[in-house]
């Protein structure tokens, strides 16, 4: 049979998935020997023990000093930020989407502005947000915020204006109004894509958060990892570069998981990854 | 037929053009009401592009098309109910929402959606359209649940749920196969037998034109400039009237305009 009609059965499909991820814990496990057996103080590659140990004292044994666990308080403020700003963008891209897909004039006076405005660099605004707003909270979600609004603004209104033609007309002939083809019609359709975008969105929020939090900040896991930089400490950086990595994964399965259930219509065709 | 005083739709001297392109030139019709006109043509030869001029998806560029001897509003009304060749339901409701969604939006102005027990009654009083149009089965499934022939079975009934004096169909059979499309032919006679309303249909199978219409109206260009291909446009050609169902003394399809339906596959983007 050909290459492209063998399919893995699941058992296979889950082996074969997990090899690269054992090979490139193999070959750290493997490097990580040698540099240690040259040298017992090395502090570049810390064996597998090693950082599972700081890590579960970060999880789990309060600090001297604050009594704080770090690592939760470091992934709750960090997702506090994400979220709200996330949250915000996702709003504003929503109804500004909406606008500039549906409505012809909305779309003339928002639209160049919008393209615009997403071609700054979001990481220049920075340090306009620390002058304007301070180092507090409110400068790091609105960085977030800020950064992913004007791109899943365009993709939300590129899905409005990919809904087909006909079926708008078609609304109208049933005798829609603007304000009911848009809560109607127009969103219900559009809301699997807005999720997408979300998805899409958080690789970006991801980026400026931990930024931001490397910049200007007291908590938060980019706060944390730009810190102990500073000791050299990679049994703390790469066990939370590990950790920022399964939160972002579990959070894009959470949102393909909502989507499936709230819009079974919208996956009812074709794989989808 | 039924009276002079009877004419639903004029088109006085129609003229439409993209630019340099002209479409259609020259048209003029007066349509009885509860006529029942099959609209065939060569591809682009402006029969899809007259039709979304009657349901005001397009507009003419000259001339002028009256509705019961008023012109036509801008945009599309309930008045005037339409069937596309794909995508005319809507994807993301049951079988059963599609077909209560006008219901939702004549009553409720603001969310446009029924709760509870309205919304159970809106559903359960579209049980008889559903055996009609035999989806009563598939009532809680979604249109990409649904094979073409169902989907289009929905969207007539769906199109006719504001009782509309004119029904516009685009090819409606065109995606389906043969022998659901005899099926369909049944269920749209009837209900336009049911309803008198006034009906265009565009199609590209000439026999299934001469079987459905009480009228066959052709669109074909007759003049042309082999230096400007598009300098002019289309215009009525034939316009014969048909008695349903009985094929006789009628002309050889093959000879009514230059390029046969049948040499035409596939979706027509006039």
């Amino acid at each position: 049979m050909r290459l492209i009609n063998r399919r893995p059965s699941r058992a296979t499909a889950f082996a074969l998935a997990a090899i690269p991820f054992a090979a490139t814990v193999i070959a750290y496990a493997v490097a990580s020997h040698f540099r240690r057996q040259e040298n017992p103080a090395d502090k570049l590659l810390p064996s597998l023990e090693q950082m599972l140990g700081t890590f579960w004292r970060m999880a789990f044994v309060p600090e001297r000093r604050s009594g704080d666990l770090v690592l939760w308080v470091d992934t709750v403020d960090s997702l506090w930020r994400l979220g709200l700003g996330m949250g915000v963008a996702t709003s504003f891209a929503l109804i500004i989407g909406l606008l500039i897909g549906f409505i012809p004039h909305a779309r003339a006076v928002l639209s160049p502005y919008i393209a615009a405005i997403s071609l700054i660099p979001p990481i220049t605004i920075l340090p306009i947000l620390f002058i304007m707003v301070g180092l507090g909270e409110a400068s790091k979600i609105m960085l977030v915020a800020l950064g992913t609004a004007p791109v899943m603004t365009r993709a939300t209104a590129q899905a409005v204006m990919n809904i087909p033609r006909e079926l708008v007309i078609k609304a109208q002939t049933l005798g829609a109004s603007t304000w009911q083809m848009m809560t109607r019609v127009v969103l219900p359709q559009v809301l699997p894509q807005l999720v997408t975008a979300v998805r899409l969105g958080l690789v970006p929020a991801w980026i400026f958060l931990i930024s931001a939090e490397a910049i200007a900040s007291t908590s938060g896991l980019g706060y944390r990892i730009f810190l102990v930089r500073r000791f050299l400490a990679m049994d703390v950086i790469l066990p939370y570069v590990v950790w920022i990595t399964l939160l972002a994964y579990l959070l894009d399965r959470f949102l393909l998981f909502i989507s499936r259930r709230a819009f079974p219509w919208a996956h009812l065709q074709g794989e989808s990854l | 037929m039924t009276g002079q005083q009877d004419i639903k739709i004029k088109v006085r001297n129609l003229t439409k053009s993209y630019g340099d392109i002209i479409v259609l030139e020259r048209v003029s019709i007066e349509v009885v009401s509860g006529s029942f006109c099959t609209i065939v043509g060569a591809s682009g030869c402006g029969k899809s592009t007259f039709l979304r001029m009657l349901l005001s998806q397009e507009h003419p560029t000259t001339g002028e098309i009256l509705i019961d001897d008023k012109v036509l509003p801008r945009e599309p009304t309930p008045d005037r109910g339409i069937v596309f060749q794909r995508s005319s339901v809507f994807p993301h409701l049951t079988v059963e929402d599609n077909l209560i969604l006008a219901s939702e939006f004549a009553d409720h102005g603001f969310s446009a959606r029924k709760f509870g027990a309205a919304r159970n009654d809106s559903r359960d009083a579209v049980t008889e359209t559903l055996e009609t149009i035999g989806l009563a089965p598939a009532r809680k499934r979604y249109p990409a649940q649904l094979s073409g022939g169902m989907q289009q079975r929905l969207a007539i009934a769906q199109a006719l749920l504001k009782k509309p004096d004119v029904l516009l169909l685009d090819e409606p059979f065109g995606a389906l196969d043969p022998g659901i499309r005899l099926d369909m032919h049944d269920l749209l006679l009837s209900l336009w037998q049911e309803r008198g309303m006034t009906v265009f249909m565009v199609t590209h199978d000439i026999q299934e034109a001469f079987k459905l219409g009480t009228r066959l109206l052709v669109f074909d260009k007759t003049r042309h400039d082999p230096h400007a291909p598009e300098g002019f446009g289309a215009t009525i050609t034939y316009d014969l009237p048909l008695k349903n169902g009985d094929g006789q003394d009628l002309p050889d399809p093959s000879a009514l305009f230059a390029q046969p339906a049948d040499q035409d596959i596939g979706a027509n983007h006039a």
